[in-house]
């Protein structure tokens, strides 16, 4: 991977001096790996190829290496997503209690049409996810970073609403 | 307790006593509810004594596998030649548990004091909270937790004036059912792939950054301060059946009941009270099955969810494990065949693919599964699919392969009969031809 082009860093200022706080908290640089990347991802609302080579180099990784840390775990976006990114626990105890209903009225209002895919107006992306650890609550939703339980059918075009 | 916070008359609130209660969050509401007293105490002693202490409550953990939680502090160097390391597993993941959020959520003090605790008794002077990544709630009230302990002096260089270094730092995972697993855990504090590592070496000799370390879940540490605090004896007593299940356990129950939610209860409750009077069935209905221990345990049927004792030698009498107390509750109206399936998606979504077993073995099961259930099934099918589970069962170097495999297995040995009726005709499709 290669940066070619205009590349703006992530970590300048604030972002740095926050970066090198985490550093403190570990024996390795490696292990500021999942923090760093999380910055990247608040940031860009997702983590470029661009992105891993800087992170690689203020960590002394490989772009490669990042870019294998980066495909393992599902929070990371390899892409740009919608403005708002919405996850829907579809596991089976939310299953139970009518989770792929939830789903479809998500994919109804939003206008995205299906899993995975951007509305036009680049506003949403819905994913079903896997157990999001609220099974008391079905259905459980992620909103960005907001956590929000017990989401049923009928509360699902007031909720995309404060979502502009 | 089902929601808003009110407990059952059965329930035994040790945990989950001040759950619901926003003061508590904090860290003066928390002194004040008797909070840090415990980390005093312990402080006061010596790691062996804390260690000791735990051994004698019969304390075992309670993410899952159940094991000693003072014999697994034990086995850590007594004499230390390097850093020692506390990693408190909040990676909680398993479908159907929901029970270290609500402690993180509401208490997230406790969850402070026992981990301190555990450091002092294990000579850490560092300690992890691994949070999943999708916890946004719990992570913000758990960091801003930290930095009121840290603002107080209970941690930092000089934890509450005892001289000792105790400082305790959140990573937050990235969205992987795998980083639950201990070692997995410790690769990804580390900064690499979440994939679990062959043991030994055990992680009290080799464990994060190489270094001697305890893994311990949240619902575990967050039970140590009560030991510290009443003592050994009292804990131990804390039991309905037999003298080695001891304590109190939150119970996340969900699925179809009429009160999902946390329950506490006391080791040996019977199972059939936690569904039918605390969490209740919804009107009209009528139980078919549960898994008690989360999605990774074998399925009990009605009768034997009727004699199952919760404590973990009860669970394992019926045939299922208590794991990490996540409880299933399948009513009659469930489609089992789907719901299984659904669990397979999770767990070939959640493999780490390093072995093979599993790699192919997850996502194979599941394509069986949607064969069945797109009417185009055999019954030849259901051989190869607990052909499949044997092949998954204690052949890789961690659990998620076999347990993809026990609710294949246990439901078509208990449910056959519904598996039999997509392959005949006698029930229609519910899945598009694959």
């Amino acid at each position: 991977m290669q940066v070619t082009g205009e590349y703006e860093p992530v970590f300048t200022g604030d972002r740095r001096a926050r970066l090198d706080a985490i550093l403190t908290r570990y024996p390795t640089k490696r292990a500021a790996l999942l923090p760093a990347l999380w910055m990247v991802q608040e940031a860009r609302g997702w983590i470029p190829d661009t992105a891993m080579v800087e992170v690689a180099q203020a960590l002394d990784l490989t772009a490669a290496y990042v870019k294998g840390v980066v495909t393992f775990y599902t929070m990371y976006h390899q892409h740009p997503v919608g403005r708002h990114f919405i996850q829907v626990c579809t596991t089976t105890p939310c299953n139970l209690c009518g989770a792929e209903d939830v789903v479809r009225a998500f994919l109804e209002h939003s206008g995205c049409g299906e899993l995975g895919a951007t509305s036009p107006d680049g506003r949403f992306t819905i994913v079903e996810v896997e157990c999001l650890g609220a099974c008391g609550f079905a259905t459980p939703v992620l909103i960005d970073d907001d956590f929000i339980d017990g989401v049923t059918v009928d509360k699902v075009r007031e909720l995309l609403a404060r979502y502009p | 307790m089902g929601y808003p916070h009110k407990p059952h008359q059965k329930e035994t609130v040790l945990l989950s006593q001040y759950f619901g209660d926003p003061e508590a969050r904090t860290y003066g509401g928390w002194v004040k509810r008797g909070g840090y007293e415990a980390l005093k105490k312990a402080l006061g002693m010596s790691p062996a004594e804390v260690v000791e202490v735990v051994k004698v409550s019969g304390l075992r953990g309670r993410g899952g596998a159940g094991f000693p939680a003072g014999v697994k502090w034990s086995f850590m160097p007594k004499e230390k030649s390097k850093p020692h390391y506390l990693c408190c597993n909040a990676d909680e993941s398993e479908p159907g548990t929901f029970k270290d959020r609500e402690i993180m959520r509401w208490t997230p003090h406790a969850l402070i004091e026992g981990c301190a605790i555990a450091m002092h008794a294990i000579q850490a002077e560092v300690g992890y909270i691994y949070i999943r990544g999708e916890f946004t709630e719990a992570i913000r009230i758990m960091q801003a937790a930290l930095d009121e302990a840290y603002k107080v002096g209970t941690l930092g260089a000089n934890a509450m004036g005892s001289g000792r270094r105790l400082d305790i730092w959140i990573h937050r995972g990235a969205g992987a059912y795998i980083c639950g697993e201990e070692t997995a855990l410790m690769n990804s504090i580390e900064g690499r792939r979440g994939n679990p590592r062959i043991r030994p070496p055990f992680p009290a000799q080799a464990g994060v950054f190489g270094m001697p370390t305890t893994v311990n879940n949240v619902e575990t540490l967050t039970s140590v301060p009560h030991i510290i605090n009443r003592g050994a004896e009292w804990y131990q007593k804390l039991s309905l059946s037999n003298p080695k299940s001891s304590g109190t356990k939150l119970f996340s129950v969900c699925g179809h009941v009429a009160r999902p939610g946390n329950y506490e209860v006391t080791m040996g409750f019977p199972l059939k009270d936690l569904i039918y009077d605390l969490a209740g069935l919804r009107d009209g209905r009528t139980l078919k099955a549960c898994q008690p221990g989360g999605s990774s345990v074998p399925i009990l049927d009605r009768a034997e969810t009727e004699a199952c004792l919760l404590d973990y030698e009860g669970c394992v009498g019926q045939g299922t494990m208590l794991g990490s107390g996540g409880l299933i509750v399948f009513d009659d109206s469930a489609d089992m065949v789907y719901q299984i399936m659904r669990l397979t998606r999770f767990y070939a979504h959640e493999s780490c693919a390093q072995c093979t077993q599993c790699r192919e073995g997850t996502g194979w099961t599941v394509r069986i599964l949607e064969r069945i259930l797109s009417g185009k099934g055999t019954m030849g099918d259901l051989d190869l699919l607990l052909d499949i589970g044997e092949q998954m069962t204690g052949k890789t170097i961690c659990v998620l392969s076999d347990s993809c495999a026990v609710p294949v297995v246990s439901g078509i040995k208990k449910f056959r009969g519904e598996f039999e009726a997509y392959i005949t005709g006698a029930r229609k499709p519910v899945l598009a031809v694959a």
